[in-house]
């Protein structure tokens, strides 16, 4: 393979990958499910006891 | 779930393992698409006419360079700008630098920068220099390196440095290794054959008592004699830019 | 008594056995090595090695003989972290007194300078400067904070046994060996990446019993959820790892010599070097003390944190983002045009996630902004945040292109670095140890909070005039170095560039002689708050002089 052909399998490989990981963690943080466990743990470094 | 406690401590650890994993994923992919292209380049780009290992002297020199940590202040990369050009000479090329285990371009220019600076002083100049900086650069705020000129060279391990490198992909042959010493003592030595320094690092070997100090090997030879073939290597004259293999 | 005795019917706990052994095998490889060696440095490196081992190997000793290492399951492991502020102290004030002084010698070289000793030349202070401030001070500050944040936020005791006292003691080890090395002349000059390869590979063997008690203590956790401040840490330990294994893959002169050359040259050199160096500004500077800062800052403004959502999202935006911001370091130089611009949009991106982190650490003070007025700890943990927000947007700026065409090689680095150093990392780390003191060592409150303004307005005074200066030096001698006569030559040689940063570097001198009186002010507060009397007296040595004084009325 040429060098060419690797830099620009990389750089398109690079945004399309970078774009689904974008799109996971949005649909993670945002699942209705999961926000329970979230209030919950934006507490958490009040809750620890000493 | 509540009957086996076993499988929710499972599921415990697999959130934090998938919680590494992936961070290493992540991690990982985004330094390899930057890195892995340029094996690919090492590979097709052509050596520049000219461009040879450094001799033994000049492996110990660099070897004192970087000891001292001489890039913290001075970088060896010439930035195609204008000014820079005007200033310091020809851009820096990719391959001037393919035998560097590890780079020295250097990040800050608390004083100039060094990529080219070999045949730019004198010998004399450079040994005023570095025994101290304001003698001969009044505004100078680099350390004195007297030191250097009265510290005898340690070189016993120098075909050891050669074969490393070698083995790390810089060809030096087993004729320059087996003549190590005698080329490093040679090359600081006038009066001495200059045959097997020509023959195996080219005409343009710098050849002389570099620190002028006869009889004696010292730490400022091998860094003057560094020094002095920086950036001379590549001859600019019969360069093109814009050769095929050069233009990517 | 009887403790220790039963202890040692018992025999000594597994763990300090081994590494009891561990400790005099190292000695003994050593000792052999050192005698075997030819090379003076080599020589002195294992001897600073041996030196180490056998005092880990007499705490050892003296522990299992007293019986310290007596197992407390249900007890916080909070020995260690002690230990870690005063490491974080005491590291703090030493790589901040050699920035001072390397800082004396750009302003004054005439009179600061020794010219037939080396040991004391920039060039190996510097090194010595950058990695105690970043890796003695900071990495301590890391190991210290994260061990105790996994512990409250996970409820269970640290893992490991005696393996986090390893950690601790390892490393240090680890900085004297790569702090002597580097005034010894033992260096491989890559910036923040100057330990030869024996010191580096037992940097290694620590990391990995550092990543081992991280996770195992996660894996005893008592919560379901993993909280966000340990993905911060994770991706600290982790990342860093990776960095420092592929940015140190070399091959030794010998098994008996110092010295080793990387596998990386030239263009791929740069590139892997400037993948780990500013990686390691994005995860040893910024994620772990992110981490420290989604404990610390909730916990001292008892407020939950402002968006937990916002925490995860920027957290995945940021680890992703980071590792690709390196080649900004490399614009115009030889390495390939798409790669400094890949390297450019990745910085400009950076902008983003990194402010997510400001705004969600800012307004997690929503509803206790007059905390802001009346705890000068709080005020210290939000202006971290504030030099946190100004450094991550003057980073991307200068990582456009011609922007940084003008700024690099200049000052205007050095005072960006230390926007990010001295106002980000060094106060949040001085915001967290004032809230640890007090709760380690049991006490009631700090000393005193009139020290804390002290400190405060001390230090940020300091951080204004020295990253002042140093935009003023990097622009002008940017300026300067471009600068052409109306007839087309160069306006200026390089030297009088050299003599009109005189200036700068003298206030940048004063700056941080402030910020560093800052820290004295900071440690005499914590050791006069260490020996206030403990919580659980207090009350009756508080009642004593009201007694005393209704008994002589």
């Amino acid at each position: 393979m040429s060098y060419e052909a690797i830099s620009r399998f990389v750089q398109q490989g690079g945004t399309v990958y970078f774009t689904l990981l974008f799109v996971a963690v949005c649909v993670y943080a945002f699942w209705p499910k999961n926000k329970a466990t979230f209030d919950k743990a934006a507490r958490a470094a009040l809750d620890a006891e000493e | 779930m509540a009957g086996s406690p076993w499988k929710a401590h499972g599921a415990l650890e697999r959130h934090s393992l998938l919680l590494l994993i992936g961070i290493v994923i992540v991690v990982a992919i985004g330094g390899l698409v930057e890195i892995v292209p340029l094996f690919y380049l090492h590979n097709t780009i052509e050596p520049v006419q000219g461009m040879r290992p450094y001799t033994p002297l000049e492996l110990e020199g660099r070897d004192i360079y970087i000891r001292e940590g001489c890039y913290v202040c001075h970088s060896q990369m010439i930035r195609s700008l204008r000014d820079e050009v005007e200033r310091y000479g020809h851009y820096s090329l990719a391959a001037e630098s393919m035998y560097d285990h590890p780079f020295q371009w250097g990040a800050h220019r608390q004083g100039p920068d060094l990529a080219r600076v070999g045949g730019k002083y004198s010998d004399g100049w450079h040994r005023d220099h570095l025994t101290n900086p304001r003698s001969v650069v009044p505004e100078s705020v680099m350390p004195p390196y007297r030191f250097l000129a009265e510290t005898t060279l340690d070189y016993r391990d120098v075909a050891d440095k050669m074969r490393t490198m070698r083995a790390l992909g810089v060809p030096y042959t087993d004729d320059d290794i087996k003549n190590a010493v005698q080329d490093l003592r040679d090359q600081d030595d006038p009066t001495a054959s200059p045959t097997g320094l020509h023959a195996r690092y080219g005409k343009n070997v710098n050849i002389r008592d570099f620190a002028g100090d006869p009889g004696r090997i010292t730490e400022m030879d091998a860094l003057i004699a560094y020094l002095q073939m920086l950036g001379t290597l590549v001859d600019f004259s019969t360069y093109q830019a814009d050769a095929p293999n050069n233009l990517r | 008594m009887t403790d220790a005795l039963a202890m040692r019917r018992q025999g000594p706990p597994l763990d300090a056995a081994v590494y009891l052994v561990v400790c005099l095998v190292g000695a003994f490889l050593m000792t052999v090595g050192a005698a075997m060696s030819k090379d003076p440095l080599f020589q002195f490196e294992a001897e600073i090695f041996i030196v180490g081992f056998l005092a880990g190997a007499a705490m050892l000793l003296m522990g299992i003989m007293g019986g310290a290492f007596r197992p407390e399951p249900e007890k916080y492991m909070d020995g260690v972290i002690r230990a870690g502020v005063i490491a974080t102290l005491f590291w703090g004030v030493v790589g901040m007194l050699v920035g001072v002084v390397i800082a004396a010698q750009l302003a004054f070289p005439r009179i600061m300078y020794l010219p037939d000793f080396g040991p004391l030349n920039f060039g190996r202070l510097r090194p010595l400067h950058t990695s105690g401030v970043i890796f003695a001070f900071g990495g301590n500050a890391l190991i210290a904070t994260s061990f105790y944040v996994v512990q409250r936020t996970c409820r269970a005791r640290l893992f490991g046994g005696v393996t986090p006292w390893f950690v601790f003691w390892g490393y240090q080890l680890f900085i004297v060996s790569a702090a002597l090395g580097y005034l010894a002349g033992i260096t491989r000059s890559q910036e923040y990446a100057e330990p030869e390869w024996m010191t580096t590979l037992w940097l290694v063997v620590i990391w990995v019993a550092y990543l081992l008690v991280f996770l195992g203590t996660i894996w005893k956790r008592k919560e379901p959820h993993i909280y966000v401040a340990n993905w911060f840490y994770l991706a600290f330990i982790v990342t860093i790892a990776i960095l420092v294994l592929v940015n140190n893959m070399e091959l030794p002169v010998g098994l008996l010599n110092h010295r080793s050359y990387p596998v990386w040259a030239g263009v791929e050199s740069a590139m892997v070097q400037w993948w780990y160096g500013h990686n390691a500004v994005g995860f040893f500077l910024t994620a772990g003390f992110l981490a420290m800062m989604y404990y610390f800052v909730p916990k001292r403004a008892e407020r939950p944190i402002y968006s937990y959502r916002l925490s995860i999202v920027h957290f995945w935006a940021l680890i992703f983002i980071y590792i690709w911001a390196g080649p900004h370091h490399l614009h115009y130089t030889a390495l390939p045009q798409w790669t400094q611009t890949l390297g450019m949009t990745f910085s400009i991106m950076l902008w983003m996630p990194s402010w997510g982190g400001m705004i969600n650490g800012l307004m997690t003070l929503s509803g206790a902004w007059d905390k802001l007025r009346t705890d000068p700890v709080v005020r210290m943990l939000v202006v971290s945040l504030a030099f946190y927000g100004m450094a991550t947007f003057e980073g991307p700026v200068m990582s456009i292109r011609t922007v940084n065409a003008l700024s690099h090689y200049t000052d205007w680095t050095i005072g960006h670095v230390h926007s990010g150093a001295l106002g980000w990392v060094g106060f949040v780390t001085f915001g967290s140890v004032y809230c640890m003191v007090p709760w380690l060592w049991k006490k009631e409150r700090l000393y005193s909070n009139s020290l804390v303004e002290w400190h405060f307005w001390i230090a940020t005074t300091g951080i204004l005039l020295y990253i002042t200066s140093m935009w003023v030096n990097g622009i002008m001698e940017g300026l300067m170095w471009r600068e052409y006569t109306p007839q087309g030559f160069l306006a200026y040689s390089f030297a009088e560039t050299v003599s009109a940063r005189h200036v700068g570097n003298v206030v940048r001198l004063v700056g941080g002689l402030m910020y560093l009186s800052g820290v004295f002010i900071m440690v005499y507060n914590c050791w006069r708050t260490v020996r206030m009397p403990s919580v659980e007296r207090a009350p009756t040595l508080a009642m004593l002089p009201a007694a005393a004084a209704i008994a002589a009325e």
